[in-house]
């Protein structure tokens, strides 16, 4: 079942002083729908965080909000809430006041509020701790209250930038499974801004990867993932080989001077491609029988896997492989045609 | 000729400090040389004593012993009553009746309450005009504020007596307002020596320490405290007085301490602008030791005035417990 669309985004632009940081965005985003914002920083994903917000205005475009246009809408009027990247928590008050915040503004009654306050804290953990003040909370004890304060209000989208960016690793895992069990168990739609792409992956519904400015591309994260529209998206999005090639014809790629059979179609013939091939994808074979061969320039142990730089030709493959071969050691290399994605050269696409 | 030469004690104060720092870095350099830095503070310690501490003990000494050197408190009874020593010579020579007829003085302790008025005045209007001056230095979206941030600065570089006297010329009975009044058909009219006039040149001269403070606590504030509260349903207006205002309470109280001490102990603005029709305590303290040449009496005045203030300093402290407003923890 499609969800109806809550928020969307219509030609949106940005200036400041002159400087484009957002060019023409166009999105929207499902009810219940876990979308994220993906890209390096710069890239103007917390500015369009922001304008959907009501913390800044675009320079050209509109907002609109279930159907309604509420771009000159300021924040408080605004069915959203947001999760601040440094979580901005009042320091004057304790964490139970900072969960009413929001409350205590619509004239409820204190058993009430006291009500939805004590659900909250059951909510993210943290249960018992609302006379405490904010200060004496560790950083993810913070990011709790933070999501909770803005939770309580009961958003119809919550706007989360980078919350778990100054959480360690260990703990900015767990969040993100807490998070993620949150927004299914309320149904809330989430608008998420990282530039972990595994965080992106782990989490989303839907992953916009954006960069100086522009959508690159929107899709879920396996379709990202496996399918990356250019080279920009491929190499943000986990590791990758990226290598000029000619399209000969449907199905069939030429690139480090041999040719590969592969599934892409409808790109003509005699066509230059950039081809892209995960380094997971790539299976070391003997020398005799590899598609390509080349030779190990070096090894490196990353825990669950040995990463291996294989020179062949003028081109060094990243290759991921659970079996080590050595350095300076002989082998060949094979891909299987499923695994080769092709993709518009990154100045074609750009137009 | 002008008179350049360095007197000797300055010399030997800068060259022992700079003896002092140089041994400090030294020391700094080299770690575990187990010499305290507090022995550093020594210098500064011992200037403190000999020109803070021994003044205040002296103080306490006049203020408790009278012209030949004996204990008395006399001095306390004249500041509640100044007129006691009229009536105790009074009835030295037998004449009870009319000492009975002669009533309490109460000159000094009017006085007291007037500057406490005054001083009370001049922070509640500077408070009023300082705090919206520095909510608007402090905002970000303002490109005028760091102009007017120099606007408050460049007054303060000129002599406190200078811009006091300068009112007197904008002020006086020929002076440019009234030029301007008659100029524009309301007619001259006598605006120095009151209450207003000694009011106004308080609050021009101590407003700068009420917007600085203020500015300062205001433009640490980080502007995401107020964009949450506006997220979660604060309207500008809510924002302020929920947010912006309990947080910016250190440096209203530091604003507070710094405009009312030197109010209620200032002198020199009541005399040239008030024209000693509104007499206030410091001038009164000053013309005890100067005029009446009364140390002992003089002394008991400055110690009530120090008092009060200690009283009225650990009084705001209590609502700035975390003493950002630069006070005790």
């Amino acid at each position: 079942m499609e969800e109806p669309r809550m928020i969307h985004l219509e030609n949106i632009s940005k200036e400041y002083d002159g400087v484009t940081v957002l060019d023409d965005i166009n999105l929207y985003i499902r009810k219940k729908e876990f979308v994220t914002l993906l890209g390096p920083s710069g890239c103007g994903k917390t500015t369009t965080l922001r304008i959907i917000g009501g913390f800044e205005y675009p320079t050209t475009g509109r907002v609109m909000f279930e159907g309604k246009d509420i771009t000159n809408l300021p924040p408080y009027k605004r069915r959203v809430n947001t999760v601040f990247q440094k979580y901005a928590l009042f320091p004057h008050l304790n964490v139970y006041d900072n969960i009413a915040f929001g409350l205590k503004l619509k004239k409820m009654s204190r058993a009430e509020i006291s009500k939805r306050v004590d659900k909250m804290l059951n909510l993210v953990n943290m249960a018992g701790y609302g006379k405490r003040s904010v200060d004496s909370l560790s950083g993810g004890q913070q990011q709790r209250i933070a999501i909770a304060r803005s939770l309580v209000n009961e958003p119809e989208v919550l706007l989360l930038d980078e919350p778990l960016g100054a959480l360690d690793l260990k703990l900015r895992k767990e969040m993100q499974l807490e998070l993620k069990s949150m927004q299914q168990q309320l149904g809330i739609t989430f608008l998420y801004v990282t530039h972990d792409q595994e965080e992106a992956l782990t989490m989303s519904d839907t992953i916009v990867v954006m960069n100086a400015g522009h959508i690159l591309q929107i899709g879920t994260p396996k379709k990202i993932y496996d399918e990356p529209q250019n080279a920009f998206v491929a190499n943000f999005i986990g590791e990758s080989n990226i290598i000029p090639g000619t399209m000969i014809r449907d199905e069939l790629v030429h690139f480090s001077g041999v040719d590969f059979p592969c599934v892409d179609a409808g790109f003509g013939e005699n066509v230059p491609v950039d081809v892209v091939v995960r380094p997971e994808d790539i299976v070391i074979v003997g020398e005799d029988i590899g598609q390509l061969t080349g030779t190990v320039k070096s090894v490196l142990f990353k825990g669950v896997h040995y990463e291996m730089m294989i020179e062949s030709g003028d081109f060094t493959w990243k290759v991921h492989s659970t079996s080590m071969q050595p350095a300076g050691s002989r082998v060949g290399l094979s891909i299987v045609p499923f695994n080769i994605h092709i993709m518009h050269p990154m100045k074609e696409a750009a137009k | 000729m002008i008179d350049l030469t360095l007197p000797a004690w300055a010399g030997w104060a800068m060259g022992c400090g700079l003896l002092l720092f140089i041994l400090m870095v030294a020391l700094s350099v080299r770690r575990n040389h187990g010499i305290k830095r507090s022995l550093f503070a020594m210098p500064y310690t011992l200037w403190m004593f000999i020109f803070t501490l021994l003044p205040c003990v002296l103080i306490a000494y006049y203020a408790l012993t009278d012209a030949n050197g004996r204990f008395t408190l006399d001095n306390f009874r004249s500041f509640w009553d100044s007129n006691h020593i009229m009536r105790e010579n009074l009835r030295a020579m037998g004449g009870d009746e009319m000492a009975a007829t002669v009533a309490r003085g109460s000159v000094n302790v009017d006085t007291l309450v007037y500057s406490l008025w005054m001083a009370f005045l001049c922070t509640a209007i500077s408070l009023v005009l300082g705090y919206p001056a520095a909510l608007f230095m402090a905002d970000r979206k303002m490109k005028l504020g760091a102009t007017l941030v120099v606007l408050f600065i460049i007054p303060m570089w000129m002599n406190f007596l200078l811009r006091t006297i300068a009112w007197m010329s904008l002020l006086e009975d020929n002076g440019l307002i009234n030029a301007f009044l008659e100029w524009i058909g309301i007619g001259r009219r006598q605006l120095m020596y009151n209450q207003q006039a000694v009011l106004l040149g308080m609050v021009y001269n101590f407003l700068p320490f009420m917007v600085f403070p203020i500015y300062t606590s205001l433009s640490k504030l980080d502007p995401k405290l107020g964009e949450a509260a506006q997220d979660l349903g604060c309207n500008e207006i809510r924002t302020l007085y929920k947010v912006t205002m309990p947080l910016s309470l250190p440096g209203v109280i530091s604003g507070i301490t710094m405009v009312f001490m030197p109010s209620v102990t200032t002198f020199f603005i009541p005399r040239v602008l008030g024209g000693g029709n509104t007499r206030m305590f410091g001038d009164l303290i000053e013309s005890t030791f100067k005029t009446a040449g009364n140390w002992n009496l003089g002394s008991a005045l400055s110690l009530i005035m120090m008092v009060l203030i200690l009283i009225s300093l650990s009084i705001l402290r209590k609502a700035d417990p975390n003493g950002e407003g630069g006070g005790i923890v």
